[in-house]
Order: structure tokens, then C-alpha cells, then sequence
């Protein structure tokens, strides 16, 4: 076992798999000499040189495109988007071109890539670089999406987005580069589509993702010393493939089943969860589904406001004390 | 200057065939959609096909072709069965892609055909990639990539272009420049007379314009580009002068053609060009006449094939999402 921070097993995962397989080849902006400007790619250039990590000029369009050409012949390509706002400048690629090529050509083509990008909020840099954009990808057939909330998490999701044949959008959350965490030595290989149980409570079900996860985990804590309250709480790591046995199974323990979402909440991820286990087991819960998530709003910039905007530990509580009942 | 023996007897057959094959199952796609047997839209490639047959002539079996929503012409160059690409344009089982892409989205990966792309611009970047990709391997294969002349004002042709010079990537793009975007003079909406050839300088890129409409003249150029993609020399950047006699789409009666203009690019008809080229060059006409024939017959073959062929199966819709050959979103 090894501490490494969010952001070194990045790096780690990317330079497991290149080392495995020379199809793996590296792209995106700053990511090679200067390392990646969250440097979650520092290391990588020296490593595996200049012809399998490469800096790429801003057109996220060419960059994205170019990972899908090169998948679509042989490669097995990783690219960068700096920041997962900056999908909006080449959705074309992501969702009419990458997403569909599969599906359009019966099968012909595959697309064996992963899109990492930093995600969330939590760096004060406002409305255009601090979305969270997962429910997006979520949203268009085709593409798988992954989002770990530990280091561990990310050196094995990665490896397994690297190696999976479908393309692959990893989002990794800005706001927990700086975070530590064991990670197994040696080769590390996880599996997606598999929700974690990171603690069993009898009387609500937490599930969250990413950044809300560690606030899920605090908020649980709170909500046993101070209010008498056992969570459960999941960290569902991956949107697609979704894990719904674990999800069904965790609400029907405890009854009640809470989201704590980043993005904003019209049609945020957990709407799609709670129409699920309204669906497959409305008979399991005994109570409403409740979804704590950022209001519909663009973020602000300022810390006070950024940090109230999001789902707070506080927040997290407050709502469970409030309905749970 | 390439002499008039430049080009094999052989290879000037191969592009005579190449450019009946385009004009005759173009023809025939065009009288499928009278008859209400092809669905949704159409583009089509009549008066454009020395474009498509002087590139596929010029390319090696495993180069890649990159094109738009007209992409009959091109695909069918590459080799692709006729009767799986009417099918593909009917909706029937038989299709390229069982019905699932459409007239937009003709794929044949196994002929190094890569896709034909219905968001303008699209391409170029794949096309790039997929150059990249066999400049990684060694593999000396070269992109293709065709675009029309509307696409020399989208951000991914810029973006792909200048990504492509500062990667020395074996790819070549050709601009198809057929005087109209959809229904508006490309004039009138460009701030240059040639949309990709002077914007080439930008990107380092020599200005090439080429006459689209005269064979041997398109695959000399493609013949040199490749070759200099092939050798590591970097993309080039070709603009063809051409012209589409039919409309946009199936929708487009081309009303805002001033009036002579059709009449003047017919006489520079790239088929009837190409023919009257070979007879002052010793072909037979018999031997003409055979290939005409021979051509003719294959469409009509792959039409019957086709309108034999059961309608699109339903099992197809919830099928190759994923590689594992299914579309489901949980686990």
C-alpha cells in the first residue's frame, strides 16, 4: 500500500496502462511538458516521450476527434479536456460522433477511448469552469461514464476505462486532487459499473458521487452522534453502466433513499435513480425519495457563494433530519 | 507537366468504370426516391463524380476514406457492394448497416470507407486522427478526408487543419467545392473566392485547386498527395471546382441557379468528358459500350437484391450500443 493524492494516481493509472500496452497513446493541452495544469499528468512525458504524450493546441474539437480516429484504427487513445465545461466546444464529437459510431455502422466500428476531464466545483472559477457536467454524458446513449471519489478509485477505474472496448468519459473532480488515500500496490484493475457500500446505516440510504461522497460520509457521522440517524451511504462511482442491484437493495434495507448531487438539479443524475427505485421499488420505501442537490442555477464565483451553492455536510444533515422522520 | 501517357490504359478504364458506377447508382438512387422505396433524405453526388473515382483510384486498399452525407459516390468507389449500399438507402436488411445508419452515414470499414459524417466538419478531425494513428503504427496508410465548400467556414476545419500540419500527419483534405452551400452561393457567405485553397497559406499549406470535373486531373493530384502523405511529407490541401447538377438534397429543386448556368457545367459533364477522352485515345467504343453495359447491369442487380431484401429487422434497435453487442445502461 501507497499514499498517493487523487491527482498522482491519475498519473499512475495512465502510466500503468501505458506501460501494458503500446496502443495506449496520450493527448490533450498541457498535459505533457508542463504535466497537466492540475498536474495529474506530471511524469508521463518523461516516461513514455514525446511520441506517446503529446501536447495539443486548443481545439478540443481536433482533440476529440482525433482520439476518435485514432480509436476507430487501432489505437487505444486517453485524451484530456481541461476542464469538462469545455465539452461544450466539442459535444459534436462526443455525442453525434463518437457516441453513435457503433450503433450507426451495426456494430463495424469500435471505439475503445476514455475522455478524462476535471469536473465540479470547489476552485472558485465560476460559472464556465466549474460545472459539473456528468448528467450530460449520462444523458446520450453510447457513451459509458465513470466518476471516482478516491485515489484507489481512480487508478483502478481508470485502468478498466482504458481496457474497456466501449469510449469512456471519466470525470474526475477538481476539488479532491489534493486528496489522499491508499492505493494497492502493484497492478490495480477495478471494474465498472459497481457501486461501492462505504457504510451500512439501518434507517437511510445516502447514495452520491464524486466530490459528494466524502460530504456523504461526514454527513452520515454527524447524522449518528448528534441526531441518532444510521446511514448507509454508496458511492455509486459509475452513472453507465449503472449499478442498480446495489442501489435497489441498498434503499430496500433502510426505506428511505436520499441523492446528494452536484449538478444542477433538473434532470441531475439522481432524478433518473429516483425514477428507478420509484419504478422497481416503490413498495420498498417508506418514504418519500428525496434528491439534495445544487439549485438550478450557474455557479458563482465567490467562495461563500460557491460553497452554499453545492450540497454542504450541513445541508446533507439539515434534509435527512428534516424528512426523515 | 504530367503528359497525356502519364496515366495506364488500365487506370484510365478503372476511373471510366469508377465514374459510370457513381452516375448510374446515383441515377438509380435518385428514381428509388420518385418511387418512394428510399426514405428520409438524400444527397446526391451527379456532375461530382471524377472527385470521388480520381481519389479511390489513386488510393491503396487499406488507405482510409473520410466523407460527408454525400458519401454515396465515395463509398461506393472504395469497393462497397451496390446492392448493400441501396439497401442501406431503402431501409432493408441488407443494408451496409442493417438499416441502422442511413443515406447520411454509409460505412464500410472493412474498405477502409470510415464514415460517411452528417454534422458539417466533423470529419476533418477524425481524419486527422485516424492519419495520426498510422503515423503511430508505420503502417503507411493515408487519409482522405472530402468536404464541400460550406465547411471551409466551420471551427473543426480550421481546427483540423492547422492540427494536422503541426503533427506532419499523412492525411489529405479535399475541398469539393461545388459553388453552393446547401441553397446559398458559397460567394455570398465567404470572404475568399476559394473557401479552402486560400485559407491554405494559413496553415502552411501550398494552394492547390484542381478541376473536379476532369478525372485524370483529380488523380494526378490525389496521386501526388498521397504519395507525399505516404513518404511523411505532411497533409496537403486540394480544392476541386465542380459542380452538382442535381439539388442539395431530395427536398431542393435548385431554383437559385441563375439561368445557363446548368446548362454550361453539362457540357463540362465529367462522365461525357471522360468518355470523348478515351475514344481520342484509342479505346473501342465497343469496349465503352461493354463497360457501360456491364455497369449498368450491376445496378440493376443490386436494385432487384435490394427490393428483395426484407425491411429493416427490428431486432436491430437495441443492438450494438456497446461492444458487447447490446444497449443496456445497467449492471
Amino acid at each position: 500500500m501507497a499514499e498517493l493524492t487523487y491527482r498522482e494516481a491519475v498519473a499512475a493509472g495512465i502510466a500503468q496502462e501505458m506501460e501494458r500496452d503500446e496502443r495506449v497513446v496520450f493527448l490533450g493541452e498541457d498535459v505533457a511538458a508542463a504535466g497537466g495544469v492540475f498536474k495529474s499528468t506530471v511524469g508521463l512525458l518523461e516516461r513514455f516521450g514525446p511520441r506517446r504524450v503529446r501536447d495539443t493546441p486548443i481545439s478540443e474539437q481536433a482533440i476529440i476527434g482525433a482520439a476518435m480516429g485514432a480509436a476507430m484504427t487501432g489505437l487505444r487513445p486517453i485524451a484530456e479536456i481541461m476542464f469538462s465545461d469545455f465539452f461544450a466546444v466539442c459535444w459534436d464529437m462526443i455525442a453525434n460522433e463518437i457516441a453513435k459510431a457503433r450503433y450507426m455502422t451495426a456494430g463495424q466500428m469500435s471505439l475503445p477511448l476514455v475522455i478524462r476531464t476535471a469536473n465540479g466545483a470547489g476552485s472558485r472559477f465560476g460559472a464556465q469552469h466549474s460545472q459539473s457536467v456528468e448528467n450530460w454524458a449520462m444523458a446520450v446513449p453510447g457513451l459509458k461514464v465513470v466518476a471516482p471519489s478516491t485515489p484507489a478509485d481512480v487508478k483502478g477505474l481508470l485502468a478498466a476505462a482504458v481496457r474497456d472496448p466501449d469510449p469512456v468519459i471519466f470525470f474526475e473532480h477538481k476539488g479532491l486532487y489534493a486528496t489522499k488515500g491508499e492505493v494497492p500496490d502493484g497492478e490495480l484493475v477495478d471494474r465498472l459499473g459497481t457501486a461501492k457500500v462505504l457504510r451500512r446505516g439501518d434507517d437511510v440510504t445516502l447514495v452520491a458521487l464524486a466530490a459528494m461522497v466524502p460530504r456523504a460520509l461526514a454527513a452520515a457521522s454527524r447524522l449518528q452522534e448528534e441526531h441518532g440517524i444510521s446511514a448507509t451511504v454508496v458511492d455509486l462511482r459509475s452513472l453507465v453502466p449503472l449499478d442498480v442491484p446495489t442501489l435497489l437493495a441498498e434503499t430496500a434495507k433502510t426505506g428511505r433513499l436520499y441523492t446528494v448531487e452536484e449538478n444542477p438539479r433538473l434532470c441531475g443524475w439522481g432524478a433518473e435513480i429516483a425514477s428507478i427505485v420509484a419504478e422497481e421499488a416503490f413498495y420498498d420505501l417508506d418514504g418519500p425519495i428525496v434528491r439534495i442537490t445544487t439549485p438550478h442555477v450557474p455557479l458563482p464565483a465567490a467562495d461563500a457563494l460557491e460553497d452554499n451553492a453545492v450540497p454542504t455536510v450541513e445541508r446533507i444533515v439539515q434534509t435527512v433530519v428534516r424528512t426523515a422522520g | 507537366m504530367p503528359t497525356e501517357n502519364d496515366i495506364e490504359r488500365g487506370t484510365r478504364l478503372a476511373l471510366y468504370k469508377s465514374l459510370l458506377e457513381i452516375r448510374l447508382l446515383e441515377k438509380r438512387a435518385y428514381d428509388l426516391f420518385l418511387q418512394n422505396l428510399v426514405k428520409g433524405t438524400s444527397h446526391l453526388s451527379l456532375g461530382q463524380e471524377a472527385v470521388a473515382a480520381g481519389f479511390a483510384v489513386a488510393m491503396r486498399k487499406d488507405d482510409f476514406t473520410f466523407c460527408t452525407y454525400r458519401g454515396h459516390a465515395h463509398t461506393l468507389a472504395r469497393g462497397v457492394s451496390m446492392a448493400g449500399l441501396l439497401g442501406e438507402l431503402m431501409g432493408r436488411s441488407c443494408g451496409l448497416m442493417q438499416g441502422k445508419g442511413g443515406s447520411m452515414h454509409l460505412t464500410s470499414v472493412e474498405h477502409g470507407a470510415m464514415g460517411s459524417y452528417a454534422i458539417v466538419g466533423a470529419h476533418l478531425p477524425v481524419a486527422a486522427g485516424a492519419a495520426w494513428s498510422a503515423q503511430y503504427r508505420g503502417s503507411g496508410q493515408v487519409a482522405v478526408c472530402f468536404f464541400g465548400d460550406g465547411t471551409a467556414n466551420i471551427g473543426a476545419f480550421h481546427e483540423a487543419l492547422n492540427f494536422a500540419v503541426v503533427w506532419k500527419l499523412p492525411v489529405v483534405f479535399v475541398c469539393e467545392n461545388n459553388l453552393y452551400m446547401e441553397y446559398t452561393p458559397i460567394r455570398s457567405v465567404t470572404a475568399v473566392e476559394h473557401p479552402a485553397a486560400d485559407r491554405a497559406a494559413a496553415y502552411g499549406l501550398p494552394s492547390v485547386i484542381v478541376d473536379g470535373n476532369d478525372a485524370d486531373a483529380v488523380y494526378r493530384i490525389a496521386r501526388s498527395s498521397i504519395g507525399k502523405a505516404r513518404e511523411g511529407a505532411g497533409p496537403s490541401l486540394i480544392e476541386a471546382k465542380t459542380y452538382r447538377t442535381s439539388g442539395h438534397s431530395r427536398a431542393d429543386p435548385g431554383k437559385y441557379r441563375p439561368p445557363g448556368e446548368l446548362d454550361e457545367w453539362a457540357r463540362r459533364d465529367p462522365v461525357a468528358l471522360y468518355r470523348s477522352r478515351l475514344l481520342g485515345q484509342d479505346f473501342a467504343e465497343a469496349t465503352l459500350q461493354e463497360l457501360e453495359k456491364t455497369v449498368q447491369r450491376a445496378v440493376d442487380e443490386a436494385t432487384e437484391t435490394a427490393k428483395a431484401s426484407a425491411p429493416a429487422s427490428l431486432d436491430v434497435i437495441e443492438r450494438d450500443v456497446w461492444a458487447d453487442g447490446g444497449a443496456s445502461w445497467r449492471s
